[in-house]
């Protein structure tokens, strides 16, 4: 069975590191689901989210092996119960004529919304949590979906709780 | 300090840092900065081969306490040192290495001699940098060194592109900011409490000692902790030296070659305290069957070993010579118990031995005739039957004076590491104990041993082939010496004297005190050839996948 852990890293902003990390991943054979990099309010410093999977040994390691690189500034486990996680996906899917109204029903029970539009296609963009982004998916599926790009999940601690440099 | 080029900054950090002595092998892209070399203080040890340049750095750090430094060049010349560098690594050795790159416009261009070495060696360096700015050498330098000792120490990559190298900067040595790197080395009140009432609890309790005891120079408060609750001493391959092994609480080695009264102490224990060790599979053997009725009381400075192959019961985040004192003022005086009495007599019962009739030398009997002759010696080994009968039959009592390859395993390791350990510690008498294998991965040292007058002394225990795989092959693989045997080839003595060396030989047992003697007395690089065996064994043995308790005793 699958367990799923959320990482929340800050890392110095500097080349390298994303290799560093990645690296590290693959040789002591800890799997990664999903990671996602981006800018923090301060430009010395990135944050990446970073999901594992693997039991609470396998956690437990990986944070420890994190916190040894030396461009690591901090590393904190969020979990789902305290934090709000959201995934943006952009869905490109074949909308023959007869169907389009089936899709936007769709696109708006989910407060998803419709970004491009073409003789046969559309491009849906879609937030949510991982489990409204699959089942939007698997919705989409029978009207043949054509390209996915999803950005992976980024989390945070409701809260005054900051994960920061 | 005003302008300077990369070149001359690079040795002022060096200087800055304590440098005395770089090991390396120039090349293109570092034309600068051995230019500037050919007019600083510091020495530098010209090496025939850059894997010795690493591997002596490294010798140099173990014997001294110093962080060894190496120098390569661009492409193959940074490939070379990768061998060494992964020793360092595994063994927790400070070092910095550094290589010369292609000029930075030319990076990723795939240019005449372009490695990437930062990206080679990434799993094997502590960290590393690649230095894109003349301006950031003062900062990089001081990092690397800063980085490479503290903590749990390792080895630091510095990349150098030439023209980096030959810019000018305005010097100025910068003070340390690294918020991602906060070693951890006061230990926690609370833990050491805890940690001294289960030592306190327990009636059969080992101290179980590896290499973080040597780097935190922790040796005489773990003495003072042993003494004080009568704890049984056993070491690592790492550890060896931490405890003098002439002490009556002293186990030796445990683990696949240690001693079978360590191994049965383990298995019996009811609390195991480990400090600066981590739990490697020659060491447990088979990791469920490990020391099954122990508490088990780990203290490590790298948090990341805490739990990592065993499950641990009270978990100590520090340096080992603080928790190791701390221990000792917290546990209270204990008796000589039953439990001593019972570890004593596995000790009279199963001591290290061999067979001592018969007309060939001995390899063990070699290595106790050097402890009687030699007994401060610096003992540096090779890799195999020669490393473990070092570890089992010289009387260590000094931590930086055995120095070996422990984690990697590296063939080739000690004769260049002997080199840079007897460069560190001029006045000791320094011998590279090596097979016929071993040695032969790094002979062209003698070059180098010869012309800077290092007067190291190689033992070749020469049984004419790889003598620890033969032993596999003889024990598990039903005796098919497939590509073990070396044929005795070449003529040891010959090449010695061909390099300018001394070259001795010892065929008969009665040989050996007399030839030896020679070798001490000589103050030239010096090579005795002894002819072995190729059935000696090295005994007792837990065969691999078995448990401590399964240990065998062959016919040696």
């Amino acid at each position: 069975m699958r367990m799923l852990h959320t990482i929340a890293l800050i890392v110095e902003n500097r080349p390298g590191v994303l290799i560093r990390i990645a690296g590290l991943f693959s040789r002591r054979g800890f799997n990664i689901d999903s990671l996602t990099v981006g800018a923090t309010d301060n430009p010395d410093y990135s944050r990446m989210t970073i999901t594992v999977d693997g039991d609470d040994v396998v956690l437990e390691q990986v944070s420890k092996q994190l916190n040894k690189l030396v461009n690591v500034i901090r590393v904190s486990e969020l979990h789902p119960d305290e934090s709000v996680e959201r995934e943006l996906a952009m869905i490109k899917v074949a909308a023959r004529k007869e169907d389009r109204s089936e899709i936007m029903q769709i696109v708006s029970v989910f407060r998803a919304k419709i970004i491009d539009v073409s003789p046969r296609s559309l491009i849906i963009e879609v937030t949510g949590s991982q489990d409204k982004v699959e089942a939007m998916v698997r919705l989409l599926r029978q009207f043949g979906i054509k390209e996915m790009a999803r950005t992976g999940k980024v989390s945070m601690v409701r809260g005054t709780r900051v994960v920061g440099p | 300090m005003g302008k300077m080029s990369g070149a001359e900054a690079i040795l002022e950090c060096l200087k800055l840092e304590g440098v005395e002595i770089i090991f390396g092998l120039p090349g293109g892209v570092l034309l600068p900065l051995y230019d500037a070399i050919y007019d600083s203080d510091i020495r530098h040890i010209l090496v025939r081969h850059e894997q010795a340049a690493a591997h002596a750095a490294d010798g140099y750090a173990r014997a001294t306490g110093r962080v060894g430094v190496c120098l390569a060049t661009s492409g193959p010349g940074a490939t070379n040192l990768v061998t060494g560098i992964a020793t360092a690594y595994m063994d927790s050795v400070p070092m910095v290495a550094m290589t010369g790159q292609v000029p930075t416009n030319l990076i990723g261009k795939d240019a005449f001699q372009e490695a990437d070495i930062t990206g080679i060696t990434m799993p094997v360096t502590k960290h590393s940098y690649l230095v894109k700015d003349a301006k950031d050498i003062p900062r990089i330098f001081r990092e690397a060194f800063y980085i490479a000792r503290t903590g749990r120490p390792g080895p630091v990559l510095i990349d150098l592109p030439r023209d980096v190298t030959v810019n000018e900067l305005d010097f100025k040595y910068p003070e340390i900011n690294l918020p991602g790197y906060n070693p951890n080395l006061k230990v926690h009140n609370l833990q050491i409490k805890r940690a001294a009432a289960a030592l306190m609890e327990a009636d059969r309790p080992v101290l179980y000692v590896g290499g973080g005891v040597k780097y935190s120079d922790g040796h005489r408060e773990l003495v003072e902790l042993a003494e004080k609750i009568k704890a049984p001493v056993t070491t690592t391959l790492m550890g060896i030296g931490c405890f003098p092994e002439d002490h009556p609480l002293s186990l030796g080695m445990l683990g696949m070659h240690g001693t079978t009264y360590a191994n049965y102490a383990v298995q019996e224990a009811d609390a195991i305290l480990a400090v600066g060790a981590r739990f490697d599979d020659r060491v447990t053997g088979k990791i469920a069957s490990f020391a099954p009725q122990a508490k088990i009381i780990h203290v490590d400075v790298d948090p990341a070993e805490i739990g990592k192959n065993v499950r641990v019961d009270i978990p100590v985040v520090g340096d080992a010579k603080s928790a190791l004192a701390e221990l000792a003022k917290a546990v209270e005086e204990k008796p000589w118990s039953p439990w001593n009495d019972k570890v004593a007599g596995w000790k009279n019962d199963h001591p290290l031995g061999y067979r001592k009739d018969g007309g060939t030398i001995k390899p063990q009997a070699v290595l106790e005739t050097i402890c009687k002759l030699c007994p401060d010696a610096v003992i540096v080994t090779e890799v195999g039957q020669n490393q473990m009968w070092a570890a089992q039959f010289f009387t260590h009592k000094d931590p930086k004076r055995f120095i070996s390859s422990g984690g990697l395993g590296t063939m080739g390791y000690g004769f260049p590491a002997a080199i840079g350990a007897k460069l560190g510690c001029p006045d000791a008498e320094v011998f590279d104990i090596a097979g016929d294998g071993s040695f032969q991965m790094n002979i062209q040292e003698l070059a180098t041993a010869v012309i800077n007058d290092v007067a190291v002394k190689v033992i070749v225990l020469n049984n004419g082939v790889l003598g620890m795989v033969r032993q596999w092959q003889d024990l598990f693989f039903d005796k098919r010496f497939s590509n073990t045997t070396l044929t005795r080839v070449p003529d040891f003595v010959k090449v010695a004297e061909a390099y300018g060396a001394l070259g001795l030989r010892a065929e008969k047992p009665s040989e050996v005190e007399g030839v030896l003697k020679k070798a001490i007395d000589s103050e030239r690089p010096t090579v005795v050839d002894v002819i072995i065996s190729p059935d000696e064994k090295v005994s007792p043995m837990v065969p691999a996948g078995a448990s401590l308790s399964e240990i065998l005793e062959l016919e040696a």
